[in-house]
């Protein structure tokens, strides 16, 4: 006599029987939400991008017409600010870039060779700690810090540097009005903001290196700075070309940062959001989304030749 | 299923998904209003529909009453900018029923066959709104009416009290190098507004300044106009600290950064004016330019009854004197002026009522100039204008 128990028991092992006979149909059934999800949700909605960019806008009602067009392209590429856009925004990601490489490296040596157990979780809790707190509260916060009337103005005034401060802010081009509407500024807060993301993955590359390797450069005769150039700068390139990654490609994608900080000098993520939000010229948008895209994309295929990926 | 074939039918599946959506037709006005639908969905500016809900300020509350009424459940979805109204009716298709449109969306929305035409003979209340606006054009096309105007309100040249001894007279302030009263340059000290549409701020300027262009309507420029104003701006660049959209940072900018002018809202004037600073506004002789807003009609509205009941009650004396007092804005019915508690009887002067002739109000421009004739830089090229000034070009 078959309990209702039993027959649910032997259903399921007639069940994985059959997977188990069919190793296919197991993975398929395993990876295929995954795969549907990065497929569908994730190419789909480039692909729609891709698509919208071949359409144009009716200059008269505002309307999208959807009809193929490479009209948007051409306006697009002919438009001369859209290119000073994307050369600034560029600058503005590599000068951060290797700003936060050159802050990074030292800390996360200290962090990967000096430092052990709970100094070290600690270390590392200091760097992800402004993670945890809200982006736009910090932002807002750099605003305060770096206004006319702010704390790095009052400190000087103290020391008596507002000389200082004022010769600073006359060079041409990164100076301005005041450090909160000025590229120096601006400069200055990206960089805090994307710092761990480069401090990370250098501690990751910066532990893998076996300390015997050290011994034997020390062993063969090799000093401090000889050890740095032939043995442990070439072996933490990876780590520091996998933070680059993440600095450049968040600088060239950020558009809260500019639109607080600066003196509302386009960048690529708010020339995007005036194309989209305010022009309401979806087409125009899309175009402009690739932007970023081509250059990560030219940009990952040089990392990838340096083993980033192995490092993330 | 080969690779390239994928590609392919992803592209078609792609392109049927963006066509399906979107186009409406227009069968013509309601003849009478009948029983509300019970329920009702606005689109408008933060601060427009108000059901008392702000802490410490149920009294602003102009929701609560309509719904107990016509049974009309009223929800409402916040817009940050214009172009955000046009897409969320445009590609609304229909969910939405009205839009509290400013006037450089207005006419798109009437052009793309968004909204459809009101007939104001169900509206009792649309003969008390302000002659100087029932028939404005940025509502009123080919006679036709498409919305009642709900508040307007004027960009006011701010300043400071401290630098200027005496209230400044002209828009140069934000727009040429000058010694301000301090004996310091405005070059770093000024502000103007982060949208393409304050082009027509310069327009205005140059409309008194240079006679010799021919300047009639600042939102109707021919192609050498519009260069002249765009030369006006770059130089404009060369002395903004930044150009505001965010109400904050404009704030804040004045009291922590040191600027003393700036295109700016009585929205704003007010609260620093409450805050202590040394703030004050003039309409300069230049005028001023100014939105005014209409409340529009969906083509494809679920509610068009319901619709009809709550544009009827948008013109009442009191919700138009609530609305005006909480947003620093001018009703539309001029009865609202007098003898309402929050806006007081000189909340309307305050606000620029008396101050019309000054005004050019915002509205979308066009290619074809309003159909007066000759051709006009369109809207879409104000922008990408607009964008290359700021980026220094």
């Amino acid at each position: 006599m078959a309990s209702p128990a039993t027959a649910s028991r032997s259903r399921s092992v007639r069940l994985s029987a059959s997977l188990a006979r069919r190793p296919r149909l197991r993975l398929g059934l395993l990876l295929g939400p995954p795969a549907l999800w990065l497929i569908v949700v994730y190419l789909g909605s480039l692909f729609a991008l891709l698509v919208q960019s071949f359409f144009r806008l009716d200059e008269f009602t505002g309307v999208v017409e959807r009809t193929f067009t490479l009209d948007t392209w051409k306006r697009f590429l002919s438009n001369p600010a859209n290119w000073v856009t994307t050369f600034r925004t560029v600058a503005m990601a590599a000068a951060v870039t290797i700003a936060a490489a050159i802050l990074a490296f030292p800390l996360a040596y200290l962090i990967a060779r000096y430092t052990r157990g709970r100094s070290k979780a600690w270390l590392v809790l200091a760097v992800i700690l402004p993670l945890w707190s809200s982006y736009l509260v910090r932002v807002y916060a750099w605003k305060t810090i770096l206004a006319n009337e702010g704390v790095i103005n009052w400190f000087l005034t103290k020391l008596n540097l507002t000389a200082l401060l004022e010769g600073v802010l006359a060079t041409p081009v990164v100076g301005g009005p005041s450090l909160s509407a000025s590229y120096l500024g601006q400069f200055v807060v990206f960089v805090y903001i994307w710092l761990p993301y480069m401090i990370l993955p250098i501690v990751t590359a910066l532990e893998k290196i076996p300390r015997s390797l050290m011994e034997a450069s020390a062993d063969l005769g090799a000093k401090g700075p000889m050890t740095f150039r032939k043995v442990i700068w070439p072996l933490a390139i990876p780590g520091v070309v996998a933070g680059s990654i993440f600095t450049f490609a968040l600088t060239l994608g950020d558009y809260i940062i500019p639109q607080i900080i600066g003196n509302s000098s386009p960048f690529i993520g708010l020339a995007i959001y005036a194309y989209q939000g305010v022009a309401g010229d979806l087409p125009q948008a899309a175009a402009f989304s690739f932007v970023p895209m081509v250059i990560m994309a030219i940009y990952l295929a040089f990392a990838r030749r340096t083993g980033a990926f192995e490092n993330l | 299923m080969n690779k390239r074939r994928f590609a392919t039918l992803s592209v078609m599946a792609v392109l049927a998904a963006a066509c399906t959506s979107g186009g409406g037709e227009t069968e013509g006005p309601l003849t009478e209003v009948g029983d509300g639908e019970g329920a009702l969905s606005i689109v408008a500016w933060a601060g427009y529909i108000e059901r008392g809900e702000t802490p410490g300020y149920p009294e602003y509350d102009w929701v609560t009453g309509f719904e107990d009424e016509t049974g009309c459940k009223v929800s409402v979805k916040v817009a940050g900018t214009s172009d955000e109204m046009v897409s969320l009716m445009t590609e609304g298709g229909g969910q939405y029923d009205l839009v509290t449109a400013s006037g450089d969306a207005s006419l798109r929305l009437i052009k793309g066959g968004t909204v459809q035409e009101v007939n104001i003979d169900l509206i009792p209340s649309y003969g008390t709104v302000d002659d100087r606006l029932k028939d404005a054009p940025w509502h009123t096309v080919d006679g036709k009416h498409y919305g009642t105007p709900y508040v307007w309100g004027a960009n006011v040249l701010l300043y400071n009290t401290e630098v200027f001894t005496e209230a400044p007279t002209s828009w140069s302030v934000i727009f040429e190098e000058q010694t301000l009263g301090d004996g310091q340059s405005n070059a770093g000290r000024i502000e103007a507004y982060d949208g393409a549409i304050a082009i027509a701020d310069g327009a205005l300027y140059l409309k008194a300044k240079d006679p010799s262009l021919g300047i009639d309507d600042p939102y109707a420029l021919t192609a050498d106009q519009f260069a002249a104003v765009k030369t006006l701006l770059q130089g404009q660049r060369e002395l903004a600290f930044r150009y505001w959209h965010d109400t904050t940072i404009h704030m804040d900018d004045i009291t922590n950064e040191g600027v003393v002018a700036s295109s700016s809202w009585p929205f704003q004037v007010n609260l620093l004016q409450a805050a202590g600073e040394p703030i004050a506004s003039v309409f300069p002789s230049e005028g001023v330019t100014a939105w005014a807003d209409t409340t529009m009609l969906h083509s494809q509205s679920q509610h068009p009854n319901c619709a009809y009941k709550w544009m009827e009650h948008s013109l009442d004396p009191k919700v138009q004197g609530d609305v005006a007092a909480w947003f620093g804005a001018v009703p539309s019915v001029p009865a609202a002026c007098t003898g309402n508690e929050l806006l007081t009887d000189t909340g309307c002067a305050t606000n620029g009522f008396d101050s019309f002739d000054k005004i050019a109000f915002w509205k979308t421009p066009q290619a074809d100039c309003f159909g007066m004739g000759g051709e006009c830089v369109p809207y879409s090229q104000w922008v990408s204008t607009y964008t290359a000034i700021l980026g220094g070009q």
